[in-house]
């Protein structure tokens, strides 16, 4: 059922309004012929009894009214899915770009989803090694899990990213897994550097890459992250696979999603967003997750930047409310040359809880990342007051926490792109670290892992 | 839509989806449609139903798990698989199910509204009573005992319109309050088990509270530990727009956890509704009212119940969604003027009431609601409305969160003022002191704020030993009270009792420790006394050892000599 149209109304930025229109649906798909032959998609975002309006996925430069043609698919956007997807790149709207032939499909999908039951989800408890102590034993990531990375402009969350996917494995499991890349209004540098570290590790040919550069259409960003979880949720729920989804850069995304609602003079909410950008952030990451009666899982991390390093910026805001806790970059020890710079006190596993522990990673985990926590939570208050009084001014327990979140920050935290921890070797480091404070200073770990672990490792 | 009323309930399409009519022009309606509308265009049908939105209220109501407009999840799953496919219409109680119902009242007897006709073993946890509902009156004609589905007849009451049928099962709509006789102050604490809630900041059955904190700041798992450990009868918990996993962890845990007084598993006194972030926004808007409404019908049978809303923002943003599409004119930061209106009705219908119907009871309804306002700025218009109606504020803080100061309610900006009325009730059943200890715990709270301020500008060699002294027993009130780990099998509960021990024996190392520096030792040597240890280690000792506390305190005498 294909319906064409030559009624163009009127044509506002990204947007056009299709006037005299007949049984055209909510979200249905079109395909814009402009005069000169050129193609470009569009979805129809309302419908008021005989008009449509379109948003234009490539924009509406060059389009004018009389002239151009509209063809109503009768549909929404859809994705070709196969396995074959692996080891192959598309753009943000899921056609290839490779040069390699189109997926012949085994089955299409619309790439908004449906939302999942919270009856049928499975809570995500498997603890994935990522071999990076400030995530492994302080914000531990599980199976299914969607932890975001909050950066800053000039930090490097994409070498955190690629060395997560290149390290993360459910020890003694040997499983079928998947990544799928999403990007988004990245720059060709940026995406050349992850191609290039999953060709040389090998990861590129269980990869799905969707690309949609900085210089690609802006509105098609809309679509990307959907069509990328459209391809994950078929590698997971279907072929079984345990998929990992990095998403870069959201704040892109988010903008892109201010400029339509911008153009559909929507009353705007905090710093010009729409007020419905909770809701949309939603639909992306609660894609992820597990099912009880699936094998596979979806986990998900989304990158973004935090506009002047602000977590209060709605894009981050709103990404806390939605997703299980978020690592945050920090750029102070950036500047101290800590690497990956990860600040552990605002960051948060909230997954962890059950994740960890006997069986897991091992009996005294959770003791221990809560006494280090709090350890180098009063180390770092007592910085502050040296910084301010000199640290003279200190008592001596205070000039021990002081000396112990350095100590910490350096050899914990720090490690480097290319090391790879076994969680045994992060925790004993935790226990190496504790053992400059008396026994008696020790107050959230429990006497008989005190007993077993203070000291001894 | 001639014959349709506001808030009357519609299909929408052949697919039959579900909606509401939120407006009225002329012929024209607006519907608000609770499910997904792609694919739905112009000159589709409509199909009025007459009737408002309502809920089913009978037995079989707990342990369920609903969506916003009170589908049951685990149903939908069956019929529809991992995702929640639209246009599925499935009754909010199950019809198979026959419940053994035992009558309390006889032919011939007279009956009013919310008169309690008979029992229906819900759950070994939940006594089920049957009531007449709120607008029938007149005399029985029949009653029946035996085995009944929920829309069977188990009685006939002849009243002045005629013979009226009663089923197991009444519908109420969701947004009208049920009625009651009176409304009465609410005086009894509902303890929670955590210790800074049921100590600083207690909530008084039939009450109201309000956790407003930035993501991350333990909202979900104050409303979870609630859940888990209140001292209520029946356990309500709306996940309005928030994480799907947060209502499996709920669904997974609850039928293994053991409710603290009967031994059974909480879930047979829980009930969920879901209608998480990714599910309809306008479904969202009505969850919360499915909510309160089933927490009403539990309340007129006589019980306490507790509702817990997480988040009302996200009912709030819902609301400010609809009304951004029916193009009304937007109050602060683009919610409806009403908002604070519809915040304000929603929390009367908390409280604690004179209930309808015989036998007289009373039954209360307490309601907690997070708030998550953008960039935890307390200035936002769902907090500050939230501020106006409800009585105890748990004012989250993002800096105690990052120090895992759990949990992160700050202890000096928060409040409760229902401390005044409970206090009879506490001094009778807990004890004379409690709530004076808390009151110098407060203080020395209070002054440790100060002398912190002290030390930030001079450092410490400006304090007296008297005052360092009180920062250490500061410390030890906040390390070792306040914070409670809700993830520690034994600290993530403390009943009134413990808690009383243990705030009295951190201040009796108080005044201990004030003697011995008049006995002339010094600060240091104090302060390195083994026995904080011992105090830091209170909150590990099991709930049936805890007389453990009184040897610390002998322990203290003895050091005083
Ligand atoms: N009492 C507690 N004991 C131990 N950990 C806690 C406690 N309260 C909170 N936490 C920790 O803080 C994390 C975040 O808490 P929670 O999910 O309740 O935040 P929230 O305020 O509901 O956030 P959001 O607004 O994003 O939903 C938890 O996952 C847990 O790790
Ligand atoms: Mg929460």
């Amino acid at each position: 059922m294909v319906k064409e149209y030559r009624t163009v109304g009127t044509i506002s930025g990204p947007l056009m309004l299709i006037e005299g229109v007949k049984e055209i649906k909510y979200a249905e798909l079109c395909e814009i012929e402009l005069k000169n032959g050129e193609t470009r998609k569009g979805q129809v975002l309302e419908v008021d009894a005989d008009r449509a309006l379109v948003q234009v996925f490539e924009g509406t430069r060059g389009i004018d009214i009389p002239g151009t043609k509209v063809k109503f698919k009768g549909k929404g956007i859809e994705l070709s899915l196969s396995p074959e997807i692996l080891g192959r790149m598309f753009n943000g709207m899921g056609e290839p770009i490779d040069n390699a032939p189109e997926i012949l499909p085994e089955k299409r999908a619309d790439i908004n989803g449906e939302p999942l039951n919270p009856y049928a989800r499975n809570y995500p408890n498997e603890f994935i090694q990522t071999g990076i102590s400030a995530i492994d034993g302080l914000n531990t990531l599980v199976r299914g899990q969607k932890l975001p990375i909050f950066s800053g402009s000039g930090l490097p969350h994409n070498s955190l990213a690629a060395q997560i996917a290149r390290q993360a494995k459910v020890l003694g499991k040997e499983e079928k897994f998947a990544v799928v890349f999403a990007a988004m209004g990245i720059t060709y540098e940026e995406a050349e550097f992850f191609m290039n570290d999953f060709r040389n590790t090998g990861a590129i040919s269980r990869t799905s890459m969707f690309i949609n550069l900085a210089n690609d259409p802006v509105i098609e960003r809309i679509a990307t992250p959907r069509v990328a979880l459209t391809a994950a949720e078929y590698l997971a729920f279907e072929l079984e696979m345990h998929t990992l989804v990095i998403l870069t850069d959201m704040t892109n995304y988010c903008e892109a999603l201010r400029e339509i609602s911008a153009a559909r003079k929507e009353i705007p909410g905090r710093r010009g967003y729409p007020g419905y950008m909770y809701t949309d952030l939603a639909s992306v990451y609660e894609r992820a997750g597990r099912l009880k009666d699936k094998k596979g899982s979806i986990t998900l991390i989304p990158i973004l930047t935090m506009p002047e390093d602000d977590k209060t910026h709605p894009i981050p805001d709103l990404t806390g409310y939605i997703t299980e806790g978020q690592i945050l970059l920090g750029r102070g020890l950036y500047r101290k040359k800590v690497s990956p710079p990860i600040d552990v006190l605002p960051s948060l596993s909230r997954l962890k809880d059950k994740g960890i522990g006997q069986g897991k990673t091992r009996e005294d985990h959770a003791d221990l990342f809560n006494q280090l926590i709090a350890c180098y939570s009063r180390g770092k208050e007592a910085e502050e007051l040296s910084i301010v009084l000199g640290e003279a001014a200190l008592s001596d327990m205070d000039k021990l926490y002081l000396k112990f979140s350095d100590k910490f920050e350096k050899r914990y935290i720090s490690q480097g792109d290319y090391e790879d921890r076994a969680i045994e070797t992060t925790l004993d480091l935790g226990w190496k670290l504790l053992s400059m404070f008396p026994k008696g200073e020790l107050k959230r770990i429990r006497d008989e892992f005190l007993e077993k672990y203070y000291g001894k490792v | 839509m001639s014959g349709s009323k506001m808030y009357d309930v519609v299909r929408v399409s052949e697919k039959k989806l579900i909606g509401e009519i939120i407006e009225l022009k002329g012929e024209i309606a607006s519907i608000q449609v609770y499910e997904e509308t792609g694919g739905i265009g112009p000159g589709e049908p409509v199909f009025p139903t007459y009737e408002p939105l309502s809920v089913e209220l009978g037995p079989g109501l707990m342990g369920s798990i609903y969506d916003g407009v009170q589908r049951p999840l685990d149903d939908i799953m069956k019929q529809a698989g991992n995702s929640i496919a639209r246009g599925i219409s499935i009754p909010g109680l199950d019809r198979e199910h026959k419940w053994k119902f035992k009558p309390i009242k006889k032919e011939g007897n007279k009956v009013g509204g919310g008169d309690i006709i008979g029992e229906v073993q819900e759950t070994v946890l939940v006594t089920h009573k049957v009531m007449i509902p709120p607008n029938v009156s007149g005399k029985i004609m029949h009653m029946k005992e035996g085995e009944f589905t929920v829309t069977d007849v188990v009685c006939v009451v002849e009243t002045e319109e005629g013979e009226r049928e009663i089923t197991l099962m009444q519908k109420w709509p969701v947004r009208k309050p049920r009625p009651c006789i009176d409304k009465l102050p609410p005086d009894i604490p509902m303890y929670t088990g955590q210790r800074v809630i049921d100590a600083f900041f207690p909530v008084a059955k039939g009450g109201s509270a309000c956790v407003p904190g930035p993501f991350g700041s333990g909202k979900t798992v104050i409303q979870h530990q609630i859940s888990k450990w209140a001292d209520a009868d029946i356990i309500l918990f709306v996940g309005c727009g928030e994480r799907g996993n947060e209502m499996t962890d709920v669904l997974l845990e609850f039928p293994e956890l053991k409710d603290p007084k009967s031994g059974e598993p909480l879930m047979k006194r829980t009930l969920l509704v879901a209608n998480t972030s990714n599910m309809p926004v306008a479904a969202r808007e009505a969850s919360v009212y499915t909510g309160i409404t089933i927490a009403e019908y539990f309340r007129d049978m006589g019980y306490s119940v507790t509702l817990q809303a997480d988040s009302t923002s996200r009912w709030a943003e819902a609301m400010r969604e609809i009304s951004g599409r029916l193009e009304e004119m937007p109050g602060e930061e683009g919610y409806p003027a009403y908002l604070g209106t519809r915040i304000a009705e929603f929390y009367e219908r908390a409280g604690r009431v004179k209930c309808l119907g015989e036998p007289d009871r009373e039954g209360f309804i307490t309601v907690i609601g997070s708030v998550s306002p953008p960039g935890g700025d307390l200035a936002d218009p769902v907090v500050q409305s939230t501020l106006r109606v409800v009585k105890v504020f748990w004012d989250l803080q993002d800096r105690l969160a990052n120090a895992r100061h759990f949990p992160a309610i700050d202890w000096l900006s928060s409040y409760s003022l229902y401390t005044d009325s409970l206090k009879k009730w506490v001094e009778e059943n807990i004890g004379k002191e409690f709530q004076s200890n808390v009151k110098d715990a407060m203080a020395i709270l209070e002054r440790e704020a100060e002398l912190q301020e002290i030390v930030r500008l001079v450092g410490v060699e400006s304090l007296s030993s008297e005052e360092i002294l009180l920062l250490e027993v500061a410390r030890s009130i906040r390390e070792d009270f306040l914070h409670q780990n809700a993830f520690h099998e034994i600290d993530t509960y403390t009943s009134t009792k413990k808690q009383e021990k243990m705030l009295s024996a951190i201040l009796h190392l108080y005044s201990g420790g004030l003697s011995l520096l008049k006995s002339g030792k010094t600060v240091d040597e104090i302060v390195k006394l083994p026995i904080w240890e011992r105090i830091s280690r209170m909150k590990y000792i099991g709930e049936k050892k805890i007389e453990d506390i009184d040897k610390i305190n002998k322990e203290i005498d003895k050091l005083m000599g």
